[in-house]
């Protein structure tokens, strides 16, 4: 056993009193059931009144919400689409397509943040509004982490590149800049706006110098005094070498060029040209790359990553990837300053710039509320081919480990187990073994709903699920009294059995009311008749009263006869079908012949040969062996005179 | 089909369907129903598809639809169905049929009419009920048929609280879908591969025809009309076949077509341009079935996900001599002449599409998936 990370979590459970009484629990699959015993904690037992309820408890209760359903149905489409991708595909078109990947999943985090947004603002009651702003924030660091290891472990940008991406990744989530843009440019005069001088500030930070030279504009034209300075700050804005994507550049060429723009920088803050002007002397500073003037805009930084990236901006921004955890390291030391410790947030970032994915997927597992992400996560950099050393000391590996649990949860929940069969497909070890184990306690409350699980065992060959599936429709069909529906499943699980019991329900039923139900049913069995011998002859007898119908009296005959001579009719059911020879042999024409009559004979006095003797007998049973020993007599009677008629035509037929 | 806007809605989407258009008008639809299944907490919603000129500034793009009220249900929706412009049948997996009403001027949908044990199934020889699934419902104003597990087939009348007719033990299976063939004419189809016609002024309990699948006992899961030729029915299966009947003659279906890959949940014929078919299935494909025959060289169209269709048909060799422009392009079974164009119109396959309705250019499909997709431009 690896030692913990860190304390578990404390679930108070309200109503359970666990410091008086013992509780038990019981595992279920993502979820627990938990109640108080009776037995108390130490031996003097007091009195106390104990709890009358069993409690479910979750653990994944992010899967309830009905916001983040939305995220699991719609990545559920991105991943299946990601585990298609071919893995013949190499280099760029592959990379191209991970990242493609990547940026749906995060639009996908982004779309649900939006709307979980929209709701906390309409919320009504505080209580829940605050646990939807929480959701928000939670998802907003989700996005943000995914982002950065994309960056980093998908797109792998070579040093230059990396920090424009980095670039982008900040402006993506220090956005409060852009209502800030919009309220200063919507004031009449900009620059006199209480918040101007903090927008340029921002713009400058993050890198934005085309929008930050567009405002001293309208600073050099609302007071000419400072006009030439600010022309000069501009000047030194817009020459700032940059990595564009297009350019052919070379990186030398780049440091090159920085370098000698940075002198520029370096000479106008000893000459003091901006004296005069406290913000642009601190603009320039910033632009220096000086850490004591990046430090003082603290507040606008807002926190120690997008103080990481600006400060590479302006000191290093060809900073290579393997310097980058140095950077971020000192960066967050010196943001916080000692003040603070780092939160959970800081530490997964920090462990992401020091390129330790395994780091960053067991904090995000340990900070984050549901599987959701470092499933999808840790799926995403597997395809990358990033993980393949790890295995775990359990089971599979970590991305096999994070899928199982991830779909588990969605099938402890009543109508996301759809999902969940995808996500166990992909878990080459103990995907099938847990599909089998989950599909079966799916409660099937339509035939609509079994019909959608037998599919999914169906597809899958796992025949054991579906024959079982099948049998509990064909029992409820049968405790319903639905017998055909009944046999129909039995006949879909091929369970010959079961088809045999539904089988003798038939003919019981033929018995008491001299009629067969479900005829559609019966009359349509075709192939399916062959699956047990009493199902065959059910189809049989039927056969026979068809014959039978249409007068066609020798193929009815014969058939009924064999069905005794082979032995598919139960024995039971021998004296119903000699009675139902009672007519046939009474006909005028001669229909069965001497040898069949000789047949059925033998059949009657096998039947009555085997009779057990009874012992006592009360008047109901004297009553039913007498209309039993008068059937016996009347088929003798019946047998005797065919038999007679019989040899007479086959002897005449022949003399002839 | 570029313009097919999806949204995902938070429960799995067992039906779907638009609410008619008033007679004679000339407006594209814009309101339709669905009904989810399978939640702890069922609902039917209507949704509307029209704009709202002041959502498309705050980020709701045109043609996405926009919920305008719903109602709880209790159990999963099986079937739902427009009785009139203002209230909407729905079969319940609990046996129950529900009317409900929708108030315009608030925007709220309320119980009209209940029939609260509709299907139900008899225990062996004791009076105890357990409720039956009711599994299919077509109106015709003022009738309303329903089907359901237990077999059973009821006629209700909206304003009657009882059932005006009942046929029980109609079919020793489960019966998964219910048309109108023509009044007072039904058609019903059977988890043993079976299509049943009744006529209400017949008595008793039996049917007046049965036709069936050959051999295999393939269950049918669900059936259409067409909306002119009323003896051609289309009908899909549990093998994802798409079937043709011609119920004047014959008893097996004129051509057999291989559609899906599993169940094919739903096939509507375009109600106003039937040369053009629409199914769904289980196994998450919308298909567009084009059997307008001016295309030449069509089999050099096929789109992704289309297969080449293979005909099993039985062919019927008198066809020939009936005047040809009577012939429903869906009878004439030559494959050499007339080939079907088919168009997937979902982009990815997941999870199964459970139901779709088509009205005018107008399709909307709901989704295990939970997503519901419209487009308003089926024959761009």
């Amino acid at each position: 056993m690896e030692e913990l990370d860190g304390e578990p979590a404390v679930t108070v459970i309200p109503g359970v009193n666990s410091k008086k009484k013992q509780m038990c629990f019981d595992w279920g699959p993502g979820e627990m059931l938990v109640c108080e015993t009776s037995f108390s904690k130490k031996e003097k037992s007091e009195m106390v009144p104990s709890c009358p309820f069993i409690y479910i408890i979750r653990k994944d209760v992010d899967v309830y919400s009905q916001i983040l359903r939305k995220l699991f149905n719609e990545s559920h489409g991105i991943f299946l689409g990601l585990q298609r991708i071919d893995e013949e595909l190499t280099g760029k078109s592959r990379k191209s397509q991970l990242v493609r990947v990547s940026k749906n999943y995060r639009s996908v985090i982004r779309a649900c943040m939006e709307e979980m947004h929209q709701v906390a603002i309409a919320a009504k009651d505080p209580a829940s509004g605050r646990q939807f702003s929480s959701q928000v924030s939670i998802l907003s660091a989700m996005e943000l982490i995914w982002n950065l290891c994309e960056i980093l472990f998908i797109e792998v940008a070579p040093a230059g590149h990396l920090l424009l991406h980095l670039l982008d990744w900040v402006r993506l989530h220090v956005c409060e800049v852009d209502s800030l843009s919009a309220d200063v440019l919507g004031s009449e005069n900009p620059s006199n706006h209480g918040s101007f001088w903090n927008l340029v500030t921002i713009l400058v930070l993050q890198g934005r110098l085309d929008e930050a030279r567009q405002m001293l504009s309208k600073e050099a034209d609302a007071s000419p005094a400072s006009a030439g300075i600010c022309r000069i700050m501009g000047d030194l804005m817009r020459t700032m070498p940059i990595l564009s994507p297009g350019n052919t550049q070379t990186l030398t060429e780049l440091e090159l060029k920085w370098q000698h723009w940075h002198e520029e920088c370096e000479r106008y803050l000893q000459d003091s040209t901006f004296a005069t002007n406290p913000h642009l002397e601190s603009l320039l500073k910033i632009m220096l790359g000086d850490e004591a003037a990046l430090l003082e805009q603290k507040e606008l930084l807002s926190n120690w990553y997008h103080f990481l990236v600006t400060r590479l901006l302006y000191s290093n921004p060809t900073v290579k990837p393997i310097d980058l955890h140095y950077y971020a390291q000192s960066s967050l030391d010196l943001f916080l300053g000692g003040e603070s410790s780092p939160e959970p947030l800081d530490n997964i970032l920090l462990a992401a710039f020091e390129f330790d994915i395994h780091q960053v997927i067991k904090e995000c597992s340990i900070a984050l509320s549901n599987w959701w992400f470092v499933a999808h996560l840790t799926d995403l950099l597997d395809h990358c081919k990033l993980l393949q050393s790890h295995n775990l000391y359990f089971g599979s590996n970590m991305r096999e480990f994070l899928l199982l649990e991830y779909a588990s949860g969605l099938f402890a929940h009543p109508s996301l187990w759809q999902l969940g069969v995808d996500y166990f497909d992909y878990c080459p070890k103990l995907g099938r073994v847990s599909l089998e184990l989950h599909i079966e306690r799916i409660p099937l409350n339509t035939e609509q709903k079994a019909l959608k699980v037998l599919r999914i065992c169906e597809q899958r060959q796992m025949t054991e699920q579906v024959r079982s599936i099948c049998k509990i429709l064909a029992m409820k069909a049968v405790r319903n009294n639905r017998l055909g529906s009944a046999l129909s499943w039995s006949i879909r699980a091929k369970d010959a059995a079961f088809a045999t019991l539904v089988s003798d329900r038939f003919l019981r039923d033929y018995c008491e009311r001299g009629c067969f139900s479900d005829l559609d049913l019966i009359d349509n069995l075709g192939p399916a008749m062959m699956l047990s011998d009493r199902l065959t002859f059910l189809g049989k007898y039927r056969e026979f009263h068809h014959m039978y119908g249409e007068k066609r009296f020798a193929d009815a005959a014969s058939l009924l006869l064999s069905l005794m001579t082979s032995r598919i009719a139960p024995r039971s059911f021998w004296m119903t079908l000699l009675t139902d020879a009672l007519p046939l042999l009474e006909q005028k024409q001669v229909i069965f012949s001497a040898e069949q009559t000789y047949e059925l004979m033998q059949c009657l006095e096998d039947l009555t040969s085997r009779r057990p003797v009874r012992g006592e007998s009360d008047i109901q049973q004297l009553q039913d062996e007498d209309i039993e020993t008068t059937k016996v007599e009347m088929l003798r009677l019946a047998l005797a005179r065919n038999l007679a008629r019989a040899i007479i035509r086959e002897g005449s037929l022949e003399g002839s | 089909m570029e313009e097919i806007y999806a949204k995902f809605v938070s429960q799995k989407i067992s039906k779907t369907r638009w609410r008619p258009l008033p007679p004679g008008s000339l407006q594209t639809a814009e309101t339709f129903a669905t009904g989810s299944w399978d939640n702890e907490e069922n609902y039917v919603s209507l949704w509307s598809i029209g704009d709202f000129g002041n959502l498309d500034s705050d980020g709701g793009f045109e043609g996405d639809h926009q919920l305008l009220c719903d109602i709880r249900h209790h159990g999963d929706v099986m079937d739902l169905q427009f009785f009139d412009q203002e209230r909407i049948v729905t079969a319940s997996s609990t046996g129950c049929v529900t009317v409900f009403l929708h108030h315009p001027n608030n925007q709220t949908l309320s119980v009209n009419q209940q029939w609260t044990t509709a299907h139900y199934h008899a225990g062996p020889g004791s009076p105890s009920y357990s409720s039956a699934p009711c599994t299919g419902v077509v109106c015709n104003n003022p009738e309303i048929v329903t089907v359901g597990e237990d077999g059973r087939i009821n006629l209700f009348r909206a304003d009657h609280k009882e059932a005006v007719r009942t046929i029980d033990n109609a079919d020793s299976s489960t019966l998964h879908s219910v048309t109108f063939l023509r009044t007072p004419e039904i058609l019903t189809v059977n988890s043993i591969g079976q299509l049943k016609i009744w006529d209400f002024r017949q008595q008793g309990n039996e049917p007046s025809q049965i036709l069936s699948l050959t051999g295999d006992r393939v269950p049918l899961h669900c059936v259409d009309r067409h909306p002119n030729q009323q003896h051609v029915v289309a009908t899909g299966g549990q093998d994802g076949m798409l079937s043709i009947w011609d119920v004047r003659q014959g008893t097996m279906p004129v051509s057999l077509l291989k559609a899906h890959e599993a169940e094919m949940w739903e096939v509507h014929f375009h109600p106003s341009n039937p040369d053009h078919l629409f199914t769904c299935s289980e196994d998450g494909s919308l298909w567009h079935w084009d059997a307008s025959t001016d295309v030449p060289e069509k089999s050099s169209l096929f789109h992704q996900g289309g297969r080449s269709s293979t005909f099993l048909s039985h062919s019927i060799s008198n066809q020939a001599n009936v005047h040809q422009s009577v012939i429903s392009s869906w009878l004439s079974t030559d494959p050499a002449k007339d080939r079907i164009e088919i168009t997937s119109l979902l982009p990815s396959r997941s999870l199964s599409v459970n139901s779709l309705d088509v009205l005018g250019p107008c399709l909307v499909c709901g989704t295990d998936a939970e997503a519901i997709y419209v487009t308003r431009h089926l024959f761009s």
